[in-house]
């Protein structure tokens, strides 16, 4: 036993530990500084200021939120099923946590190089209609039970596209590793090929992460704050971080799927001398921005508009995209080699 | 050795949460903890090196089958009780079946089914394209089939729930696409005020019709 404990598998896993402090620890950060740029953001669109007292430029502000969400009182409602509520929460927290795992940072910098990267980070994705449905039951109230029901229908019908526009990308890259995916795109982005794709991928990570324009599954108008009108104080702020980790997260996997992750735009003398992972959160924060600027300009979708765009519109759009990316693949003998066992 | 532990910590949560969703009272507590069992197969897979299946048990039956069942049990309004009293009279069936099972796994173990060496050789490339290798070759005739069998199960599910309702109102988007201005639209002049009129043009008001 003794010699079991002193291995040097206790080192590796302090390593593991420490790695994985080093991404969460500014993600959290990041999340934080979001939801003030959200506000800021949609503030200036809006001819307002946005929260600009606490702090210079108000840059205290999140922390101000978090203490007050932290000081409120937990409120557990009498016909709730203790056990589901205070698990959907977390779930949801813990899920836009370890998808984080696999994301390449820069070249090597990723706490786990899986061969099936994508996939997994597709799983995961795919995980994150449970917290929403287990708050919106366990809450034993009608209306976060409908916001349940809303956002379990949207995600899955969202998720189809996804895939299959991820499978147009698996075709250019001819791997599922996250690493070689954007290794791939050394030469040309699969943003400006596959343009239409990276359209419907955005659109999709839009539904997916329960933002404007579809943001039905929270629709304050008619179902007060969705499924998790019951939360409050900390179990509230573990959704609300959830939900702003699962943004940035869903930005990377647009810049690692369609942007070049941490490649520069060319491979010229002012550009390549910026490190990789800068690059990478460049991008994000593009995309992020894009994500606030289309929550302060669109209105949101009617309930049959959003099944209708995502099953009869970018299902059918994207099938019919793969066909077209393999078959010009396989004329033009472009495929990438593959070595069969 | 931690292969070995991590190994019956799966399959220990496995056992218990697949025991667990045969007995629970409540159908949802059953759903969650026949997802808890998916999640430890996938780890299972993930500890003898099929990482692409175990990410296809998440995706296809934690993300999408369970995320069904979850729904159309949450949506149900059952009685408890009235379950109860089922599990006696299905009891010895249940018994059959499972003996049925344990016999046979117990026979497969004895054979040469469950050895190591039925166990995939590890190698450099990934299981992904070794996969993909003899499913689109080797086997495409029956990959085409299954695909076949799983439209076909798609299809007599639409037509069995498709009814023609009367008094739907629907959306047609194509008509709407198709409307002209000329059709619904007619500018009326009215007779007024010469300064009147000039200012209605001037801010272009047109009555709908």
């Amino acid at each position: 036993m003794i010699e079991f404990l002193t291995q040097d598998w206790i080192l590796e896993l302090g390593w593991i530990v420490a790695k994985i402090m080093v991404v969460i620890g500014p993600l959290l950060i990041a999340v934080a500084y979001l939801t003030l740029a959200e506000r800021r953001v949609i503030g200036f669109m809006q001819l307002r200021k946005g929260p600009n007292v606490v702090g210079p430029f108000g840059l205290f502000q999140p922390f101000a939120d978090a203490l007050k969400l932290m000081a409120k009182e937990t409120i557990m409602p009498a016909g709730a099923n203790k056990v589901v509520f205070m698990i959907a929460p977390m779930l949801t927290f813990i899920l836009s946590l370890v998808a984080w795992a696999v994301i390449p940072f820069g070249e090597d910098l990723v706490i786990a190089d899986i061969n099936v990267g994508i996939l997994y980070l597709f799983a995961i994705s795919s995980l994150g209609v449970y917290g929403v449905i287990m708050a919106g039951w366990a809450s034993n109230s009608k209306y976060a039970f409908l916001g349940a029901l809303r956002s379990a229908a949207q995600m899955v019908s969202y998720e189809v596209s996804m895939g299959l526009v991820i499978i147009n990308v698996l075709l250019c890259a001819g791997s599922l590793n996250l690493s070689a995916i954007v290794e791939a795109q050394r030469g040309m982005w699969f943003a400006l090929p596959l343009l239409p794709m990276f359209v419907v991928f955005f659109i999709s990570t839009l539904a997916e992460t329960n933002r404007a324009p579809f943001d039905l599954p929270e629709g304050e108008s008619e179902l007060v704050a969705g499924y998790f009108v019951e939360y409050s104080s900390m179990s509230f702020a573990l959704f609300f971080l959830g939900e702003y980790a699962n943004m940035i997260l869903m930005s990377s996997m647009t810049v690692v799927l369609f942007l070049g992750g941490w490649l520069p735009p060319f491979d010229i003398w002012p550009l390549n001398i910026i490190p990789g992972p800068l690059w990478f959160i460049i991008k994000i924060m593009l995309v992020l921005f894009v994500f606030l600027w289309v929550r302060a300009t669109t209105p949101r979708y009617r309930y049959d508009q959003l099944m209708r765009l995502g099953w009869k519109i970018f299902l059918p759009f994207s099938l019919i995209y793969v066909v077209l990316t393999a078959g010009f693949l396989l004329v033009t003998d472009r495929l990438p080699a593959v070595t069969l066992g | 050795m931690i292969e070995a532990l991590f190994f019956y910590l799966f399959a220990g949560v496995m056992l218990a949460s697949g025991f667990m969703v045969v007995v629970s009272r409540n159908p949802v507590y059953s759903v969650l903890f026949l997802i808890l069992a998916f999640f430890n197969a996938a780890g299972m897979f993930v500890l003898i090196g099929a990482e692409f299946l175990a990410m296809l048990l998440v995706v296809v039956y934690v993300g999408a089958v369970a995320v069904l069942f979850l729904f159309v049990v949450m949506m149900l309004d059952i009685n408890f009780a009235e379950m109860r009293a089922g599990f006696q009279k299905y009891l010895p069936l249940g018994l059959i079946v499972g003996g049925i099972l344990v016999f046979e796994l117990v026979a497969a173990m004895y054979g040469d089914a469950f050895s190591k060496a039925s166990l995939p050789v590890a190698s450099e490339i990934p299981n992904t394209t070794q996969l993909g290798g003899v499913l689109y070759t080797k086997y495409a005739f029956l990959f085409q089939i299954s695909g076949l069998i799983l439209l076909v199960a798609m299809i007599g599910a639409i037509s069995l729930t498709m009814r023609k309702r009367v008094g739907v109102r629907r959306q047609s988007i194509a008509a709407q696409n198709s409307r002209r201005r000329e059709d619904v639209m007619e500018i009326v002049k009215m007779p007024s005020d010469k300064t009147k009129a000039k200012d209605n043009a001037a801010a272009g008001s047109v009555d709908d019709k």
